[in-house]
């Protein structure tokens, strides 16, 4: 199924003019745009402008350089990101520690924009830059026997100042079906707004997995890989009753902590209401059907 | 004389109104930060933060009127009432961010305050301070006489509420929450140490 976006912001308007960019997005939607952009823009329909750059790098949550936040914008500085390297191994043809440039290599880096919906109810919507996992996966070669995929992020207490805290038991680490991690929906970004990503949103390489809460994008990776069984992630472990495997984005299923019926939008200013959250954060089309048959209140 | 003589002296010297003028104008600045994009990406949560977070600090300046009397010799007692009732203002305000800035639908109030553990914990706190900040007046302490004292026992439920709700509403176990419950917890076992007995003959001497 191909599933390309030939449209990036480049062809739309001149970098680093996000206000533009942001007026035609708006514009976009009103005009039936969404034909031009492709299958994933016409899938995948966003009436919200992006949250601002600013927004974005400076309202996170990763908890390696603590849980404020702002720390992570603060104090991620420290992580040395060059060089960088995946430990790719598991169930896959081609195990070994790939090179960052060798991750990259071939790979069709494409813009999307994604809603991005955390599990404390708030959310953004993001111009990511990057490409599909399944791409990497495939370029190491998947074994047949393998169904999950597992991630660990870097851990590196001299540079993360967090992790001195034990509010998360270190590495983080999280996991994918593998039916999920190969939906072309999921990607591995490497850019925001046509930049870099910063530290603090998970650089080098992070995931996106659009129809599922935050903590399950998990952010500058160091290891991939592939299982027949399903990997442990971390805030499972830290509380099963409240974080499942899946974590995908439901309105109906009740977090005992926050209601997840709606959302508030990052930007939005203090007189901006809440908005409803969609089912599967919107993608319920593209995504519904792995899960056909699921208790999704069991599995959740 | 002693520092906290001199300090005493001090304190005695302070009017308490233009305290509870200053008192009163957090809020608003915080307010003023929200709009003004001081209080970051997320200004709803960040004043429904601040204003829970001053409240439960002022909650717990209350209870360390009296260990700071008698283990430290300042006397603060003259503030205390308005340190109750400053608290319970800021308690206000952070209620009333919720419902009227974050949350605004009644039937998803009513179903947080009856589902989400920690606002039922943060409600029922809230609810306890309520009888305390009305009678907090000079007739109020009249008029029940022994029995005022009785009814302000209730500050220390809603004290450890407080503190149990900010606990709960953090991802995980979070230190700063928990230095709040420790110093409650060290508050109320400062209270516990018996008194020594009065020695009157040295008294005397």
């Amino acid at each position: 199924m191909a599933y390309k976006s030939k449209l990036t912001w480049a062809d739309v308007t001149p970098k680093q003019s996000w206000l533009n960019r942001r007026q035609i997005i708006a514009g976009a939607s009103g005009l039936g745009f969404g034909a031009i952009a492709g299958p994933i823009a016409a899938a995948v329909p966003i009436e919200r402008e992006p949250t601002s750059y600013e927004d974005i790098t400076s309202y996170n949550n990763f908890y390696e350089f603590g849980t404020g936040k702002e720390d992570p914008s603060r104090y991620a500085d420290a992580m040395t990101t060059d060089p960088w390297s995946v430990q790719i191994d598991g169930l896959v043809d081609r195990p070994g520690s790939y090179d960052l440039a060798d991750v990259l290599k071939g790979m069709d880096i494409e813009e999307r924009i994604y809603r991005f919906r955390c599990v404390e109810a708030w959310s953004m919507v993001i111009p990511w830059n990057g490409f599909e996992l399944r791409a990497l996966l495939e370029k190491v070669g998947v074994q047949p026997s393998a169904k999950y995929v597992a991630f660990e992020t870097l851990y590196r207490p001299e540079e993360m100042r967090g992790t001195r805290s034990r509010v998360l038991e270190w590495p983080y680490v999280e996991g994918l079906r593998l039916d999920e991690a190969m939906h072309p929906l999921t990607m591995v970004a490497t850019g925001i707004y046509g930049e870099s990503l910063l530290n603090q949103n998970g650089a080098p390489l992070r995931l996106v997995v659009p129809w599922k809460y935050g903590f399950k994008s998990i952010k500058s990776i160091v290891r991939i890989t592939l299982t027949d069984s399903e990997p442990p992630t971390s805030w499972n472990k830290a509380n099963p009753r409240e974080y499942g495997f899946y974590s995908n984005v439901n309105p109906e299923v009740d977090h005992p902590r926050w209601s997840q019926a709606s959302e508030r939008e990052v930007g939005a200013g203090i007189f901006a209401s809440r908005i409803d959250t969609l089912m599967f954060n919107g993608y319920a089309e593209e995504v519904a059907s792995l899960y056909a048959g699921m208790d999704l209140s069991r599995f959740f | 004389m002693s520092l906290s003589d001199r300090i005493n002296a001090g304190l005695r010297r302070v009017p308490t109104w233009p305290l509870y003028a200053m008192g009163a104008l957090p809020p608003f600045w915080y307010f003023y930060l929200g709009l003004t994009g001081g209080l970051g990406a997320e200004p709803i949560s960040a004043l429904e933060h601040r204003l829970g977070l001053l409240g439960l600090q002022f909650l717990l300046l209350g209870l360390a009127v009296t260990p700071l009397r008698r283990f430290a010799g300042i006397n603060l007692i003259r503030f205390r009432r308005m340190i109750g009732l400053l608290a319970f203002y800021y308690i206000c305000m952070h209620l009333l961010t919720w419902l009227v800035l974050d949350i605004r639908d009644p039937a998803r109030i009513w179903a947080d305050i009856v589902k989400r553990p920690y606002i039922t914990v943060g409600m029922v706190g809230f609810l306890a301070l309520v009888p305390l900040a009305a009678t907090s007046n000079n007739a109020s302490v009249r008029k029940l006489g022994k029995r005022w004292r009785q009814l302000h026992w209730l500050v220390y439920p809603a004290v450890v509420l407080g503190a149990v709700h900010f606990v709960m509403l953090r991802k995980g176990w979070q230190i700063e929450p928990l230095v709040y419950l420790a110093a409650f917890v060290i508050l109320i076992v400062l209270r516990l140490i018996p008194r020594p007995p009065v020695v009157r003959r040295s008294a005397r001497a």
